[in-house]
């Protein structure tokens, strides 16, 4: 890459931080310190901005970069990875967003905490968030540092660690002082941001193939050297029965595992009520869908017009497709073409810096509100809740960065689907028992989170991911038992089914109370904050 | 000043705490109420909520759209993920042009996703959000009834 792209990458992210910035500075000029404050931004964010704010936190660049570079590379098969990531939202729609805004006040361990024995539940829910999120974080972390030696070409180890430690520190910043305030805002900027340049790249991709889809397609297939296969499924997940179930159990990951991201839930409790969670679902299930519709396009145009010999020459996994494929729609050595570069790239690490936030927030919740709440000592002062979470966001900001230096070279998109595998098994069962099931007890619920969360990690120790295989992570010893490398297909199964076992073989006798009043509650939104 | 509306008048209660600003100050001083005695009059308020027929009316109207829509949306999406991974023939099948069944399939994937999500929030604004909205107020007036000795 040339050093104007880089000038001008560099100078429109600068621009974005220094907004971002102040925003933080803005927000955090007049809060108040409380826990509401720094959690729930007060709960008062309208339906529309919530729906933005939920977009841009999904949207992450896994899907912009990584998924769109698997369409041009794998065609269809990419596909399947985005009807995944929409179509989870359906579960997020029907069973957990209106009830988590009525039943609890922060984190997913609220909800669970209010029926049962509160503090081996909240530890084990707090465990499960913090461990998801921090998968989650190291996979965006990694992202970055990739992202900024393709991109504005150093390629050097040190630019990365740098990109990585810069990201960890912007992080750090946002999230400590502005709390859960200015990272909405933020989501909702770089929502725009991202979507309006996703419109104009689609737009000028229609206009350059006269609008003809088929043609495109055609075109793509023609290009990719597979021919008419590019546009079927089979490419990427269609060798071995290995290969097969792999992607069976990514598919169940991704849709199930939606419903149990913190970051995701905790964004519920920045509205008011329950009706407004539902409206800001809708709001983002239209934008997310909008948006992967038109990933594909730009995936399908990627291989049309860059062709993969260029793709695969920028960077093995695809993960430039999006940015070359902007420079060529600019017009190839021509000022349109670095503008349109620099303003994808800095777009990138702009939704980057953002998803990072939310994370970041949303674990700091859980580090405070969860587990500190639950493990200090009985004395503590009660306002030092927000203080502890401000310390865990720093805390948590440097895990990442020393995780995300060390996984540099783990591929992002497995990360992304490792966190969700994690999600679903060990955050999903716990949430809908105890929404769902009269007869949930404690023990059940502390066994459905370790029954999930124990399962999805051993079996990813035990996979090709870590050894055994050229590509895996310590390509030397071999203690590979698990042939899959996405754990969903075994260890969602494994978190209902603890759930169920600890609950049959309790001898609590299950609260009818509680459990009315949780019903009572979630449906009716009755003593919701 | 108090808003009479239940939705704004949740934001400034607490799960299980006393209101804020506004309700009248108890006439027993608060230390001397047994707390065990008054949890489980307010928890004999959701029991009671719980069994009444409009609780349960709204409940089952939730539950009788939810049910079969998850049980429809996730054997789509579980037959379409099948589908691609162990039948490739199948969805290679030209439709028109260069559309082959799989690409049909997976944006009838976002179709129904969109459909779906309509129809949810066309059936919540209907048939359950006036209910569970007065279920909610009457709740309320209960559990303050229970916990303030007024309301």
């Amino acid at each position: 890459m040339t050093g104007n792209h880089q000038t001008l990458a560099l100078l429109l992210f600068s621009g974005f931080v220094a907004v971002t910035l102040g925003i933080t500075t803005w927000v955090s000029r007049n809060r108040h310190g409380s826990a509401e404050e720094f959690y729930a931004g007060g709960r008062l964010f309208s339906p529309m901005e919530n729906g933005f704010a939920i977009a841009g936190d999904y949207m992450s660049a896994a899907s912009f970069l990584g998924v769109t570079g698997l369409i041009a590379l794998y065609g269809y098969d990419g596909l399947l990875y985005v009807v995944g990531f929409l179509v989870a939202w359906l579960v997020v729609l029907f069973l957990v967003a209106e009830l988590v805004r009525n039943c609890g006040r922060f984190t997913l361990a609220d909800v669970v905490a209010a029926r049962m024995s509160e503090r081996p539940v909240r530890i084990a829910a707090g465990t499960s968030s913090v461990t998801v999120s921090v998968l989650y974080l190291v996979a965006q972390m990694v992202g970055a540092g990739s992202l900024v030696s393709l991109l504005l070409g150093g390629t050097s180890p040190a630019a990365r660690a740098w990109t990585v430690i810069g990201v960890g520190a912007l992080m750090v910043i946002y999230v400590s002082l502005g709390g859960m305030r200015a990272t909405t805002w933020i989501q909702i900027v770089k929502a725009i941001l991202l979507l309006s340049t996703t419109v104009a790249l689609t737009v000028l991709v229609l206009v350059r193939f006269h609008g003809n889809v088929d043609q495109l397609l055609l075109t793509a297939a023609d290009r990719s050297g597979h021919g008419l296969a590019f546009l079927a499924p089979g490419l990427k997940y269609g060798g071995d029965w290995t290969a097969r179930f792999d992607f069976m159990s990514l598919g169940l990951a991704l849709v199930l595992g939606t419903a149990g991201l913190p970051h995701i839930l905790s964004r519920f409790y920045t509205v008011p009520t329950a009706r407004a969670a539902r409206r800001s679902v809708i709001w983002s299930i239209g934008l997310v869908g909008a948006f992967y519709l038109m990933t594909i396009v730009l995936g399908f145009a990627a291989a049309a017009i860059v062709g993969p010999e260029a793709m695969r020459k920028s960077n093995a996994a695809g993960n430039t497709a999006v940015p070359l494929l902007a420079l060529d729609l600019g017009g190839a050595n021509s000022t349109g073409g670095t503008v349109l570069f620099a303003i994808v790239a800095a777009v990138a690490f702009a939704t980057i810096l953002a998803v990072v936030a939310g994370i970041t927030l949303a674990s700091s919740a859980s580090v405070a509100h969860d587990l500190y709440a639950s493990l200090r000592r009985r004395r503590a002062k009660p306002y030092s809740e927000v203080a502890v979470a401000r310390t865990a966001a720093v805390g948590i900001g440097v895990i990442a960065i020393a995780l995300g230096l060390l996984a540099r070279d783990l591929n992002v998109a497995f990360l992304v689907g490792l966190a969700f595998a994690v999600a679903a098994s060990a955050n999903l069962p716990v949430l809908l028992y105890s929404l769902f099931w009269r007869g949930f007890t404690t023990r059940g619920a502390v066994w459905a989170v370790y029954g999930g969360l124990i399962p999805a990690l051993g079996l990813v120790l035990l996979s090709p991911v870590v050894s055994g295989s050229p590509d895996s992570l310590f390509p030397g010893v071999d203690f590979q038992f698990f042939p899959l490398q996405n754990p969903g297909l075994v260890s969602i199964p494994l978190g209902f089914l603890a759930g169920w076992l600890g609950t049959v073989t309790s001898t609590e006798v299950p609260d009818e109370a509680k459990h009315a009043e949780t019903e009572v509650r979630a449906l009716t939104g009755a003593g919701a904050v | 000043m108090r808003y009479h509306d239940p939705w704004y008048d949740a934001l400034a209660s607490g799960w299980g705490e006393l209101d804020g600003a506004g309700v009248p100050a108890p006439e027993v001083p608060y230390a001397r109420r047994e707390d065990e005695g008054r949890a489980l009059r307010a928890g004999d308020v959701y029991v009671e909520v719980q069994r009444s027929a409009a609780f349960q009316e709204v409940r089952s109207r939730y539950l009788r759209f939810v049910v079969p829509g998850m049980i429809v949306f996730l054997a789509w999406y579980v037959a379409y993920v099948v589908a691609a991974t162990t039948a490739p023939g199948l969805m290679a099948r030209p439709v028109a042009g260069a559309v082959n069944v799989g690409m049909v399939a997976g944006l009838g994937q976002f179709l129904t996703t969109f459909l779906l999500t309509w129809a949810y929030a066309r059936h919540a604004r209907l048939r359950r959000d006036r209910a569970a909205l007065e279920l909610r107020w009457d709740t309320q007036e209960l559990t303050r009834g229970v916990r303030g000795g007024v309301s």
